[in-house]
This record gives structure tokens, C-alpha cells and sequence, in this order.
């Protein structure tokens, strides 16, 4: 076995390349003769597309092209982008056409696209493209869209309804005819996005030769783009390739499949050059997917010693204008929703509606926030009226560690029933609340009041499936030159992925990390993957890994002991050398072994031995890996201006055992900050028209680090008993409660005058407003 | 008028082009001299993705054309290793997992050049208010901030060693 | 993001530069371009002729006059910023500084931009209208002074003819020893301002306040001189129910509403803030309000 790797504090082998400048992005990719494209999008949310005069356009010096619908090969013009995750409750699997033809039904959605020698060009060309629309009314928000008289999202469905779908276990109505309480909470969260700071990107390049097309995508799913592309364009897969180099951020939009990712490899085949497409930052705000927009409105039943009896109620979810993720995540939401907590009844109604705007799919956390939000309110309502400390009532209530496996009674996204396999909520929960010196904090409070300032403190509970399937393969294959060639169907758009999975092989094969030669990304370097999202690449790629490197050692150790002639029990690997421990402890290299393992051409390789040192390995999960954590948020109120400072933010959390540390802090610190963003910061904002009016990083607030504390971070590895490595997801658990701690802190620094809140981003303007609505400033202006 | 020659210095190497006026400073250290370091964020000055060094000083070079930079010494990241050799501050940022995706990471550097440099001893709010002007979606700023008090420690130890500068 | 096609021109004189902008048709300057080229990269701004002011020497510095500061429109904000006279002089413009935006604007931007831009939650035309500063305008015709009272023409304009350009801006020397107050309130560190007041006031030895002004920024498409708070201020005892009082005063603004606050919220907090403002001044004039 090798050094100790799984477990340590690595430094990044990403780092240093990325440090110097020569990190490897899209935008980076520079091939002679290659074309810069422009997109022509809509400026109206709604409207039948009449006619598009590309004359002017075409003229113009440095202009190529100008393609519409009509120049898109056959089997794009009319076939719309594939629906991957369908669902039974999704009535209407409505998704776009790559290019527009007869309607558009949200601002930005492409009709042409400009090729042209540079994008400046490009741009000026798209400028004077003449392109004529019928104006049709737009919905821009889900709750006028269920309306009965509500204007069409489509132009062609009779209802704005995406899909309706109800979850429920257990008694419901006796639970609350029988309940000693009831409380109810409507909550609202608004639309923000993933906001990477590296926009989406596509080179395509064509080479006529080998009929092979070559896709660059800033993209977490290569191989379902190349899938999805082969669809579209009637190509075989073997004649497509699709790479996912250095990616700036991912979070989850760049999950999907786009349109442009379709249009500009077709221009790249049309034109016989290659094309390149760099977003901006503009179209970031118009056309990349978004989350949120939900209305929710709940009800908890509880005992009379606050022990919960069921939890029922409605969710109103915008899926914007097509559902290219089907539903899955209003579907997370309503799984998501009993967390951590003993829930004997539940029943929550579900309505997806379309609206004139970008589809809604997962962003970092992928609609558990909103559900964990649900739940830790309705806690904390109760803990209010029953006058229960709020850590209290959560710890009545947690699911002990002894009923594990625990069976929740529903169905997962993942297609298996909701069992959570393995946990500690009420010790993960003791762990954060004695890291944020919880018990000390009333005292905190009253020094604070005595110098005139206002703090709160609050808590929010989560349980998180990660690890999804189907799968993530890893190859690990032993060259003769001694390296260690890795490659998977795993991304990276910041996660450390290389540098993860390096550490478990070569402590598996006893290689050096530094021999390893790893590829992520690449449709061409393996031959399946899936990609990277809910949390998944390091239950499933980090299992392949594992699985891959034990075979690898194996015969390692079997031509070693065969070439040194010893047992095989007395085979040391290390530092990518095979030692005998007996004797003068003769060694043979990694490299050396893999040249005998490729044997002599015509003559056969000794019975028992395989063809080289590899192994493929493609670990299947069999059902969902389930973290947990618990985050405590210190927040000071200006109760004046209504601004919001947070004072310290700890996290405890079990993501299973801990392949790197460093990485898993990383990805909590990270995660947390988009929580922060969610909770106070981010609204996108649209009008009436479904005009999207926050376009720009000076309308649409991310938290800066004048915003994110450093968090204290505590790891409660409580193995995951259903994969070899023990571990669980951790990307995005650091989101996924933070908006509820963090308005329970604000609540909790403002209780005196008795306002509360329930909604999300809570902005210093709605503070005040309750502040003056509870008569606050009569009292405080006179102070 | 509509193209202009300009003429820069680059880390320390000069470049002489004849280029549109409305090529920006960011557009041209990537695509006309290939020093593909620099990134671009947003084009509209928030973001801190392009930022650069002109004549010492920040600069948002999605703000500024290449013709503006005519005359100036520009320093990008390549800039900041010119022998290979990580210098203490990208040291830092490795060991205390100060990037993830790396795309912010080479205006975050030069924002820090700045600030070390300027001020060799900067408390954690004076650190954390001079990278407002650089956006991180990935990180949530704790590896930056520890990288650049741990960069400025270090560097302050060199400069107390007897022999230094 | 690219902006549109333009012809670039580099003065190194002022007289040159003045003749671009009077003979070149759908000319713009371009100062410190922080706020300009976003606005040209958003294709919000078309442009044929840009008219780079950088290379004018001669519109930047700091001068110490007699009883007046001048400092050149081409001036960089970080050079004001960390200027030992201008914090001598006139501290309520050093403290202004530290929220325009970020270092690296601030390296870049200029005075002259951030005045001829005119953005209604700026923090520099706020603290030109709290000095009462004087405007030096140049053109082919000459330079002509116009009081900050009399550049505003609205949201984002000012009364500056097309071929005009901002060359310098005197700030009144306040008597030594009076008070500085300035609060802003943005959603993050160098945003703009959803409101902003900055309080100068000038008492005697009487406790009697001499002079004083106090301006809100944010709130209207100008910043805003409370001429009722400096009223019931100026000649009174400084107490604290007088500077509650103007404080209150505040509050009569019109203010405006838009997607990143409304009315109501900027009213309260232009009270809260210059409540906050005058306070701060107070005491650092010294006085025990």
C-alpha cells in the first residue's frame, strides 16, 4: 500500500498551472482559422418570430455567416433539445428548438447567430440584423400564471402548467385533527443563478479528414453533451468528441445542455472552420438557467411537547419557459422537506408552472434549500409559540442515530425509495452548537444591547442525497514509462477532482502523486460518463477509483512476485516501485512491469497474466449517499438602516469519511457563500413583462469579502456504509441550510420588537419595513 | 483613426501592434500577444477577473483600450513567476487552498501584488476591503484572505533576514 | 460585451483637446472610463469619437490656495484619496473616498469623470455640493466657473454644452476645527450608495453654529442640500434635539424609488443617516452635542 494519502491535507496538483496563467479555459483554445460567433437573441419574453433580414448583416466586412432555423442541419431544425430526466408527473416535457423558428418565449432566446472573423464584428453584425417579431403577452410570474385567465406561456398549451405531483405518507388529516398544534408559514424565495465568474463557452472544430468533431465546452457533463449532440446532429458518437478543459465555476447551470452548444458545432461543419462562442456577461444574466421563484405555504402539526405529528402544505415552483431538467428540482425540494427529523405524516402538493422567462434548474443546493428553509421556519414558529429554545425543539424531534438505516416513506429522485443510510444528526447538531459556543450566546446578546447593538443567533438542520448514479468510471492504467495514466468521466469546475482521485490511487497502487497523468472530461479519453453534479463525483468516481486502483495493485503485485520470484504476500509497492522485503530486497519499476505486461509480439503472455497493467472500473451506486450537517449563523442588525453583518458562521457536517480535508473545507467555505448570497444578496429581478431587470454584476449582488466570514468547520465522519470508500457528497451542503440560519439569526437579533420573516433574499429595505410596521422607529428614533 | 499603433511594455518585454481602437487592454494581452493569464468576467468593470498592473497600479483591463496603454508597463500573472519559480504569494495560495476553479485567481493575485506591496503588514479587514474589487464564486474568500496574511508574513520574515534588501 | 466602432484621439494639450471636442461630431471624453466604458461595452453609450484626456498634465494635481483647494478634474481618485492636504483640508472628501467603489477604480477614475458623469448616488458631486465647490469649465471659448449648485440638469446630466470639458474643482477651505460627518449606506462595501449624507458644520467657540451644510445623495437624481436642516442649524446652539430636528428635516425629500430601493426606505434612511452624519460632525468639531 502506499503513503497514506486518503484523509491528508493534499495541496492542490491543480494549482500550480492555474497560479502561473496557464491554467487551459475555453476561451483559451486557439485554432488557425478559426470564427467568432454572436448570438441574435429576443428582446421581447414573448413573441411569434415573423422574419429575420440578415442583408445588412451579410454585407459587412469580416462577416461569414448568418444562420437561422432554415440553415440548421435537418435534424436540429425541428427535433427541440432532449428532454434527459423525464418524469410520469411532467405533463408538458416541453423543451426549446437549438434556434427559434416560429415563437420565443423568454428574453434572450436565441433566433441566429453571426459568424464573423471577431466577436467585435460579430457584434456589429448582429446589431443591424432586422429581425421582426408579433409581440405576444408574456406571465412573469408563477402565481399569475396559475391563473385561469392567465395569459399562455405557450402560445400552442392551454394551461401554463409544467406539472402537478403530490408526495405524501402516513395519516395526514389525523395528524392534524389530533394535533395539540398547528402553525402555518407562507415563504417565498426569489430567483438568483449560479454566477459563475467564467461565462459558457464553445470552440467546435470540424476536421474533414477523420470526419471527427472536436467540442470545447465549459460544460460539467461532456458525455451527455456528446450523447445529446449526436442526437441532434444524426452523427455517430464515435465521430464526436467533447472536452471539458479548465471550467471557471459550474454550480450546476452548466450542467445542462444549451442550445449554442448544438448551433456552433453545426456553423463549425458548415463553414469548414472552426467556431468560437465566448458568452458575455449580459447574455450570462439572460440565458444561463436559474433556481427559485417558489411560493410555499406550510403547515406543521405538533404535540404538545413540540414533537412533530406530520407537516403538510402547497409549493407554487416557476420552472421558467421549458423544463430541460424535467422537474427534478421541485421534486427535490418536496423529498427534501422531512430532513432530519422523525416526520410520521407528510403531504405536500406540488405545482410547476411555466412563465415567460429562463428555465429553472439546479443551482448549487438544487431546491433543498428552499425545502430545509420550509422546515427550519415552521421549527422555529414553534419554538417561538411554545416559548422552547429552537435547538431544543429540533433535538425532540431528530431522528436517532440508532434508527439508521431510516426509512423516510418516499420515493428519491434517484428512483429508490428515501432511506437515509447512515447518520449522527443529534451529535452533529451538538458539535455545531458547542463550535459556536451556542450556550454562551444570550449572554453575547445582552453585552451587545448594552453598547446599543442588536445580534441574534440561528440554527437550520439539512440531510442531503448525494452521490447519485448511474455511475462515473475510472480507468487506471500503468505505462511503460513508469506514469500513471487516470481517466474518468468526472469534471472539474473548481472541486479539486484531479487531485482527489490522484490520492486514493496512488495509495491504493503505491505510485507517487506526482507520476500520475490524469484525464477529466474528455468523451475521448473514456468511453461513458456522466458528469459532475448533486454532489456526486466523489462517491462515484472516487469508488471507481478505488475499485480501479485495487485491481491495478493486484497485478502489480502478481508480475512483480512473478519477475522477482516471490510469493506475492511478500510484495511491497511504494514510490512506484515494486520491492521484495526479503533478501536484498530486489525492486523492479512500475514502468518495467508495464512493458513485460505487454508481452512480445507473437508470443503468448504466461497463463494467468492480463494484457498491460489497467483496469476500468464504472461503480454503480445503489441508491443516493446521504449527508447531514447543522450550521449556527451570529448575525448583527442595524436595526436603523436594516443592514446585516454576519458575526460568525460555523458549520458541523457529515459528509462521510473525508478523502481530502483541504478540499472538503473548500467546498463547505464555498458552498456556504452562496447560502450567504441566497439569504441577503441575490434577487433576479424581473418586470411584469418578464423583462428581466437585474442584467448586470451591479444590479445582481454577490457576496464579496466583505461578506463571508471564515467559517469554523467541523467534520463528523460517520462512514457511508454503501460504498467501498465510506464517503458522502460534500459541494453543496454548505448552501443548503444557510439562508434559514441565517434569517432565524436576523429574527432572533430583532425578536424584542417582534418581527419575523420568511422570505428570501431579505434585503435591509424589507427588514425596515417590518420594523416599521411593528412600530419599532417610534420607540427607536426617540432613543 | 479608427486603428491606431500602440505600443506596450508587457512584463518586462515591449509589443508593438497597429490594433482597432476598441480593442480592449483584456482582448489584447489574450488574443493579440497570447498571454492568456488574464480572464474575462463581466466587461463591465465588477468582477476584477481582468485586473492587471498599468504603470504599478490596478487596472480593470476590460475598461481600458490597448491604445490607452500605449507607453505604460503593464504586469499580468504570467509576470508574476518570470523564472518559473512561484513567488511567495502563489505559494500561498497553494498551501492554504486559496483557489478553486482558478478563473478569479490571476486578478486576485495582482490586486494582492498591489496590496502587499503598499502595505506589508495589512490586518484581515484591510484585506478582505481590498479584494471588494474582485469577485469569488467558488472559494468564499477564507484560502484568499489566509493566503494573502500568510504571503505577508513571510514575506515580512525575508525581509528581516540578515543580507535581505 | 464589445463597444462599438469609434475614432480614438490623445491631446496632450488642453487646446487640443478642446478643438477635438468642438469640431468632431458625437464626440465623447474619456477620463478615467469606469463609468463610460462599461456603458460603451453594454452598447448603451455609441460613440464615434473618443477624446482620451489622460495624456493632460496639465488637468492634474492638488493645489493649497488661499482659503480654497483646486484640484485638477483629471486628478485620480486614489491620488485624492491619499492626499495629506486634501485630509488637512477638506477630511469629509478623504472619508468620501474610502466607498468610492474599489482600489482599482479608483486608481483609474478621476473627479472631473465622476462630476461630468453625474450618477445620482456618487459619493464626489455629493461632497462638491456639501463645499458649495466651484466649477472651472474649459472649451474653445475659454474657461468659464459655474457654482456645483448650477452643473446638475437632471438624472445623469449636467449643464455642460457638448464641447465641454470639466478642468478643475475648488473646494472652500473650512475653518480649522470644524466638524466632518459622512454615511452611507450601501448593500456591500464600494457599491453605490441607496443613501448617503454628508454633514460639515463650523461652531463657535459659543456653541453657536456658525456654518453648516448638510447634503443626501441617492435619494433624488441629484445630491440634495437640506437647506431646512442647515436652517434650523445655523445660528442656534448645537444640541442634540436641534440636530434630531434636522435630522427630521431630512425626511422632506422627494425621493426616488427604483429596483434597488423605494421612496419610503430612502426618506428613513436619509434621517437615519444624517442624524449619524451630524452627530459625527458634532463631534469632531469638538462639541458634546
Amino acid at each position: 500500500m502506499g503513503a497514506k494519502q486518503f484523509g491528508a491535507r493534499v495541496t492542490r496538483l491543480e494549482d500550480p498551472a492555474l497560479l502561473s496563467g496557464h491554467g487551459r479555459f475555453v476561451d483559451d483554445v486557439k485554432l488557425p482559422g478559426m470564427l467568432h460567433a454572436c448570438f441574435v437573441r429576443s428582446p421581447h419574453a414573448h413573441a411569434k418570430l415573423m422574419s429575420i433580414d440578415s442583408k445588412v448583416a451579410l454585407i459587412m466586412p469580416g462577416v461569414h455567416a448568418v444562420l437561422t432555423v432554415t440553415d440548421l442541419p435537418d435534424s436540429m431544425r425541428s427535433q427541440p433539445l432532449p428532454l434527459l430526466l423525464p418524469n410520469a408527473a411532467l405533463t408538458t416535457p416541453r423543451t426549446q428548438l437549438a434556434l427559434a423558428r416560429d415563437e420565443v418565449c423568454y428574453v434572450g432566446q436565441a433566433v441566429a447567430v453571426v459568424i464573423a472573423d471577431t466577436r467585435y464584428i460579430a457584434e456589429d453584425a448582429a446589431a443591424a440584423l432586422i429581425v421582426q417579431y408579433d409581440v405576444l403577452p408574456a406571465v412573469a410570474d408563477c402565481r399569475a400564471a396559475a391563473e385561469d385567465d392567465a395569459p399562455r406561456v405557450h402560445a400552442d398549451l392551454r394551461s401554463n402548467s409544467a406539472s402537478t405531483f403530490q408526495l405524501a405518507y402516513g395519516d395526514i388529516d389525523d395528524a392534524f385533527a389530533a394535533a395539540a398544534h398547528v402553525f402555518t408559514e407562507g415563504l417565498w424565495q426569489h430567483r438568483g443563478g449560479g454566477m459563475a465568474i467564467e461565462t459558457r463557452a464553445v470552440v467546435a472544430n470540424h476536421d474533414p479528414a477523420s470526419d471527427m468533431l472536436t467540442v470545447w465546452s465549459g460544460t460539467q457533463t461532456p458525455h451527455l453533451g456528446r450523447q445529446t449532440l449526436s442526437d441532434l446532429l444524426a452523427r455517430d458518437p464515435q465521430s464526436i468528441r467533447m472536452i471539458a478543459p479548465d471550467v471557471g465555476g459550474g454550480f450546476g447551470p452548466k450542467a445542462i445542455f444549451y442550445p449554442e452548444e448544438a448551433v456552433i458545432p453545426a456553423a463549425a461543419i458548415k463553414l469548414g472552420r472552426p467556431v468560437k462562442w465566448i458568452e458575455d456577461r449580459r447574455e450570462h444574466f439572460l440565458c444561463a438557467t436559474q433556481e427559485r421563484d417558489q411560493y410555499w405555504e406550510m403547515s406543521i402539526a405538533i404535540e404538545a411537547d413540540a414533537k412533530i405529528r406530520g407537516i403538510r402544505g402547497r409549493m407554487l415552483h416557476d420552472t421558467g419557459a421549458f423544463v430541460p431538467w424535467g422537474i427534478v428540482m421541485p421534486y427535490i425540494a418536496s423529498t427534501t422537506v422531512p430532513g432530519p427529523y422523525v416526520v410520521p405524516a407528510y403531504q405536500l402538493e406540488t405545482s410547476a408552472m411555466f412563465t415567460n422567462k429562463v428555465p429553472t434548474t439546479p443551482v448549487r443546493g438544487a431546491g433543498r434549500p428552499q425545502a430545509v428553509f420550509a422546515m427550519e421556519r415552521l421549527l422555529d414558529r414553534v419554538a417561538h409559540e411554545l416559548n422552547i429554545d429552537r435547538a431544543e425543539v429540533r433535538r425532540r424531534n431528530l431522528i436517532q442515530p440508532e434508527q439508521m438505516p431510516y426509512e423516510v416513506g418516499l420515493l428519491f429522485r434517484d428512483g429508490k425509495p428515501l432511506v437515509y443510510d447512515s447518520g449522527d444528526y443529534p451529535r452533529v447538531q451538538e458539535q455545531a452548537l458547542e463550535l459556536a459556543d451556542y450556550d454562551g450566546f444570550r449572554e453575547r446578546q445582552r453585552a451587545a444591547l448594552n453598547e446599543g447593538h442588536f445580534i441574534g443567533i440561528g440554527l437550520a438542520n439539512y440531510v442531503e442525497g448525494t452521490g447519485l448514479g448511474p455511475f462515473e468510471g475510472v480507468t487506471v492504467r500503468v505505462l511503460p514509462n513508469g506514469k500513471v495514466a487516470v481517466a474518468t468521466g468526472a469534471t472539474s469546475q473548481g472541486q479539486g477532482t484531479r487531485t482527489t482521485l490522484s490520492q486514493i490511487v496512488a495509495e491504493q497502487i503505491g505510485c507517487r502523486l506526482d507520476d500520475i497523468v490524469m484525464t477529466t472530461g474528455d468523451t475521448g479519453a473514456i468511453a461513458q460518463g456522466v458528469g459532475a453534479f448533486a454532489s456526486r463525483q466523489a462517491v462515484n468516481a472516487g469508488s471507481s477509483a478505488l475499485i480501479a486502483g485495487q485491481s491495478v495493485r493486484k497485478q502489480l503485485v502478481a508480475l512483480a512476485a512473478r519477475t522477482l520470484g516471490v510469493a506475492e504476500g511478500d510484495i511491497e509497492l511504494e514510490d512506484g516501485q515494486a520491492t521484495s522485503l526479503r533478501g536484498n530486497k530486489p525492486s523492479v519499476g512500475f514502468g518495467d512491469l508495464a512493458r513485460l505486461a505487454q508481452g512480445i509480439p507473437g508470443v503468448s503472455l504466461p497463463s494467468g497474466q492480463a494484457a498491460g497493467v489497467e483496469h476500468t472500473a464504472y461503480y454503480t451506486p445503489s441508491q443516493a449517499a446521504y449527508c447531514s450537517g447543522t450550521h449556527v449563523a451570529e448575525v448583527q442588525v442595524d436595526a436603523m438602516t436594516g443592514g446585516v453583518k454576519i458575526l460568525r458562521y460555523t458549520v458541523a457536517h457529515d459528509s462521510g469519511r473525508v478523502i481530502n480535508p483541504l478540499i472538503v473545507d473548500g467546498q463547505v467555505q464555498g458552498g456556504v457563500a452562496h447560502g450567504i448570497g441566497n439569504a441577503l444578496l441575490e434577487w433576479m429581478q424581473y418586470d411584469a413583462n418578464a423583462q428581466p431587470l437585474t442584467t448586470s454584476f451591479a444590479d445582481y449582488m454577490l457576496p464579496m469579502a466583505t461578506d463571508v466570514p471564515t467559517c469554523a468547520i467541523a467534520h463528523v465522519e460517520v462512514p457511508n456504509p454503501l460504498n467501498p470508500l465510506g464517503v458522502k457528497g460534500a459541494g453543496e451542503g454548505g448552501t443548503i441550510p444557510a439562508p434559514a440560519a441565517i434569517i432565524a439569526a436576523i429574527e432572533d437579533a430583532l425578536s424584542r420588537f417582534g418581527v419575523r420573516f420568511a422570505e428570501t433574499p431579505l434585503t435591509p429595505e424589507r427588514i425596515v419595513s417590518a420594523m416599521r410596521a411593528a412600530g419599532a422607529y417610534e420607540r427607536l428614533f426617540a432613543a | 483613426m479608427g486603428r491606431q499603433a500602440t505600443r506596450m511594455d508587457v512584463n518586462g518585454k515591449s509589443y508593438a501592434r497597429v490594433v482597432d481602437a476598441r480593442l480592449t487592454l483584456a482582448d489584447f494581452l489574450r488574443h493579440e500577444i497570447n498571454l492568456t493569464g488574464t480572464h474575462v468576467g463581466c466587461e463591465h468593470g465588477v468582477c476584477g477577473a481582468c485586473t492587471v498592473l498599468v504603470d504599478g497600479r490596478t487596472a480593470r483591463s476590460c475598461l481600458m483600450f490597448a491604445v490607452q496603454a500605449n507607453g505604460c508597463e503593464v504586469t499580468t500573472v504570467e509576470g508574476l513567476a518570470p523564472d518559473g519559480k512561484l513567488s511567495v504569494l502563489q505559494q500561498a495560495f497553494i498551501d492554504n487552498h486559496g483557489l478553486q476553479c482558478g478563473f478569479c485567481t490571476p486578478g486576485m493575485l495582482m490586486t494582492l501584488t498591489e496590496l502587499l506591496r503598499d502595505k506589508p503588514e495589512p490586518s484581515e479587514p484591510e484585506v478582505r476591503e481590498a479584494l471588494t474589487g474582485n469577485l469569488c464564486r467558488c472559494t468564499g474568500y477564507a484560502g484568499i484572505v489566509a493566503a494573502a496574511l500568510d504571503a505577508a508574513r513571510r514575506l515580512r520574515d525575508e525581509a528581516e533576514k540578515p543580507g535581505a534588501a | 460585451m464589445k463597444p462599438a466602432p469609434f475614432d480614438y484621439h490623445a491631446p496632450r494639450q488642453l487646446k487640443e483637446a478642446a478643438e477635438l471636442l468642438a469640431k468632431l461630431p458625437n464626440a465623447k471624453i474619456l477620463a478615467g472610463g469606469q463609468s463610460l466604458v462599461p456603458m460603451m461595452n453594454f452598447r448603451y453609450v455609441i460613440v464615434d469619437h473618443l477624446v482620451d484626456l489622460n495624456g493632460l498634465d496639465e488637468l492634474r494635481g492638488i493645489m493649497v490656495g488661499d482659503n480654497r483647494l483646486r484640484i485638477g478634474a483629471m486628478t485620480r481618485q486614489r491620488d485624492i484619496e491619499t492626499s495629506s492636504d486634501i485630509a488637512r483640508h477638506c477630511p469629509l472628501m478623504t472619508e468620501a473616498l474610502r466607498h468610492v467603489g474599489h482600489r482599482q477604480t479608483r486608481n483609474r477614475g478621476t473627479i472631473g469623470g465622476s462630476l461630468a458623469h453625474a450618477d445620482p448616488a456618487a459619493e464626489l458631486p455629493a461632497i462638491c455640493a456639501a463645499y458649495d465647490a466651484i466649477i472651472h469649465v474649459a472649451s474653445v471659448r475659454g474657461i468659464r466657473q459655474v457654482s456645483f449648485r448650477d452643473l446638475g440638469a437632471g438624472y445623469m446630466a449636467t449643464t455642460l454644452a457638448p464641447d465641454e470639458m470639466i478642468a478643475a474643482i475648488d473646494l472652500p477651505i473650512w475653518r480649522r476645527g470644524h466638524g466632518h460627518g459622512f454615511q452611507e449606506f450601501a448593500r456591500r462595501q464600494g457599491d453605490f450608495a441607496l443613501t448617503g449624507a454628508a454633514a460639515l458644520l463650523d461652531i463657535g467657540s459659543d456653541n453657536v453654529v456658525r456654518h453648516a451644510t448638510l447634503t443626501l445623495f441617492g435619494v433624488a437624481t441629484s445630491p440634495v442640500r437640506v437647506e431646512t436642516a442647515e436652517a434650523r442649524l445655523i445660528g442656534e446652539p448645537l444640541t442634540s434635539a436641534a440636530i434630531r430636528a434636522a435630522a427630521a428635516a431630512a425626511r422632506q425629500i422627494e425621493p426616488i424609488s427604483d429596483i434597488h430601493a423605494g421612496g419610503e426606505y430612502r426618506r428613513h434612511l436619509a434621517q437615519v443617516l444624517s442624524l449619524r452624519a451630524l452627530n459625527d460632525a458634532a463631534q469632531r468639531a469638538g462639541v458634546e452635542a
